[in-house]
């Protein structure tokens, strides 16, 4: 069955086309890479995944129905997380509490003003169970904005976890990294898809991590979809080396 | 034992004393009552200021509601001061409540002046609504009554009154202590944070920034009822826009970002006034160093300085 579907999805800024009628289907359990040169569309694609701003022309289905006119917030509830290009964390927190705000989101018990010693437990479970996944139980009481560039990323990754995501969106998960950490950051990604059975989407630069991990690679261009397949399809295509690859080279 | 419960031990003890130990410091017991009265309406702006992240220029309309409520209650209503502190209480409160939708999607120097004009209006009302309030002479005609506990009664002098008001406080810090520590608490912190990742996390950010100024409004209409109680007078000053802005400078004085920081910047900031006004009509020039040293050498105020040199030692 389909997870994500988006059927023509066009979003101009002013004069400027960012997406147009981009189409594509993504089932669960896949992990799917989306590349293509500066510009071609990526993060406004996912901006319209995750409701940012809604496209111009199109349909957006998710987990079997359209949610092309409903709010990011919504939408984050009903299971697509993202992470951003830039580190969006709560940088003053310790890592233990960035996890247990996402925790608490996702048990939905921002509102409570008090909370039972047995609730209070079950989350900090949760939250232990999180920094073991996501390898971060050593660095619990740091403070995030004192980590490593790598580690915040993590911690990134960590939160959206915790909210039990149906698709993971990562927007330039290596971005910045060195290779130490950038292995680090595939062999999580990778994790999460083998162990935890997770559908990722995600957007990335780096050839090697793409080629490496994606089991099927969406290619944009300008806008509109290039190519799409496996890796190996991907590479053979001649529109895609020309376009793309050819450039990188 | 566990350092945290000894210094709040030790926190409470000090304040449980006041009235004993002050007059040997050169203070006197209306003074430990101000501070209270001072320390509790700023640490409700603080709720909103240091744990949510919003800065409300406007705090003392609510401060003077709060005032109001318990002035007007006395002295038309019902001479009774448990009844005039939850009418002062809950007009302060529900007028924050309410106005809160208003300001929610606000961010940064637009919510800072937002709440600036409404907490002028509330003013300009008060000034203007001459036959009720008493305009600019302030209220008057008002006296706390004493307690009735069954047939007991209890006379509010200086030091019994600085006991209910310790109580008012003692309860309100609880309750904040106790939202701060829970998730709603977790939530506002994490607005404070990053907005933006709050908002992604499914978070209806605005809905809480709500909350925050709701419950900071009930907690500073406490305080102002207590203070209009302690004079036995209210006045417009009590909401005019300069009193927030004190109640800003003492927040971010003694720490915004910590539970006690604002009763340090109370402490400092009336012992400085009550001191130095004494000596020189310049005062508050006086504070206003005070405040751009704090500012500059000690960002996080003077609490949590004193915390960084502590974990540092």
């Amino acid at each position: 069955m389909s997870l994500l579907q988006l059927k023509g999805i066009s979003r101009s800024f002013g004069s400027l086309r960012a997406l147009e009628g981009v189409s594509l289907e993504m089932s669960e359990g896949e992990l799917r890479a989306v590349i293509g040169p500066n510009g071609a569309g990526k993060t406004t694609l996912f901006n319209m995944v995750t409701g940012l701003f809604p496209p111009s022309a199109g349909e957006v289905r998710f987990d079997g129905h359209d949610v092309t006119g409903e709010s990011a917030e919504r939408r984050t509830r009903q299971g697509i997380v993202r992470t951003f290009q830039i580190t969006e964390v709560f940088p003053d927190l310790t890592v233990f509490e960035n996890l247990r705000i996402g925790v608490e989101t996702a048990q939905r018990a921002n509102a409570l003003p008090w909370m039972s010693r047995t609730r209070r437990a079950a989350v900090e479970r949760r939250v232990d169970e999180l920094l073991s996944i996501t390898g971060l139980a050593s660095k619990s009481e740091r403070v995030v904005s004192e980590l490593a560039h790598g580690d915040q990323r993590v911690v990134e990754v960590a939160i959206a976890l915790s909210l039990a995501p149906k698709l993971l969106m990562l927007d330039e998960p290596t971005a910045g990294m060195g290779d130490e950490e950038t292995d680090n950051m595939v062999g999580l990604i990778r994790k999460l898809h083998d162990e935890q059975k997770l559908s990722i989407l995600f957007i990335e630069h780096d050839m090697d991590v793409v080629f490496g991990i994606a089991q099927r690679i969406t290619v944009l261009d300008q806008g509109r979809v290039l190519a799409e397949g496996t890796p190996d399809e991907v590479a053979s295509d001649r529109r895609v080396r020309a376009a793309y690859l050819g450039e990188a080279a | 034992m566990n350092p945290r419960y000894l210094r709040l031990g030790v926190l409470w003890l000090l304040l449980l004393t006041v009235p004993w130990w002050l007059p040997y410091v050169g203070g006197y017991t209306q003074l430990g009552t101000r501070v209270l009265v001072y320390a509790l309406a700023a640490m409700g702006l603080n709720l909103l200021l240091g744990f949510t992240g919003g800065l409300s220029f406007g705090h003392a309309a609510y401060y003077g509601l709060g005032a109001y409520g318990v002035g007007l209650t006395l002295k038309y209503l019902a001479p009774s001061t448990p009844l005039a502190l939850v009418i002062g209480t809950l007009v302060g409160g529900v007028a924050a409540t309410l106005l809160g939708p208003t300001l929610m999607r606000r961010r940064g120097v637009y919510f800072a002046m937002i709440t600036l004009a409404f907490g002028q209006l509330f003013y300009f009302i008060v000034v203007r609504w001459n036959n009720v309030t008493g305009g600019e002479d302030g209220l008057t005609g008002f006296q706390r009554q004493p307690l009735h506990f069954g047939g007991y009664v209890l006379p509010l002098h200086d030091v019994t009154f600085y006991y209910l008001v310790l109580f008012c406080f003692a309860i309100a810090t609880a309750v904040m202590g106790i939202i701060l520590r829970s998730p709603l608490g977790h939530t506002w912190v994490a607005i404070r944070e990053n907005r933006r990742r709050a908002q992604f996390l499914g978070i209806p950010v605005e809905r809480y920034v709500w909350a925050s100024f709701a419950v900071s409004g009930f907690v500073t209409a406490l305080a102002g009822g207590l203070n209009a109680m302690l004079n036995n007078f209210t006045s417009p000053l009590d909401l005019y826009w300069v009193l927030s802005g004190d109640f800003v400078i003492i927040a971010v004085l003694g720490g915004m970002r910590s539970f006690w920081g604002p009763l340090l910047g109370a402490i400092i900031y009336l012992v400085a006034q009550d001191y130095l006004s004494s000596i020189t009509d310049n005062w508050q020039s006086f504070i206003g160093v005070i405040f751009i040293l704090v500012v500059l050498l000690f960002p996080r105020g003077m609490l949590g300085m004193l915390r960084a040199k502590a974990r540092s030692a």
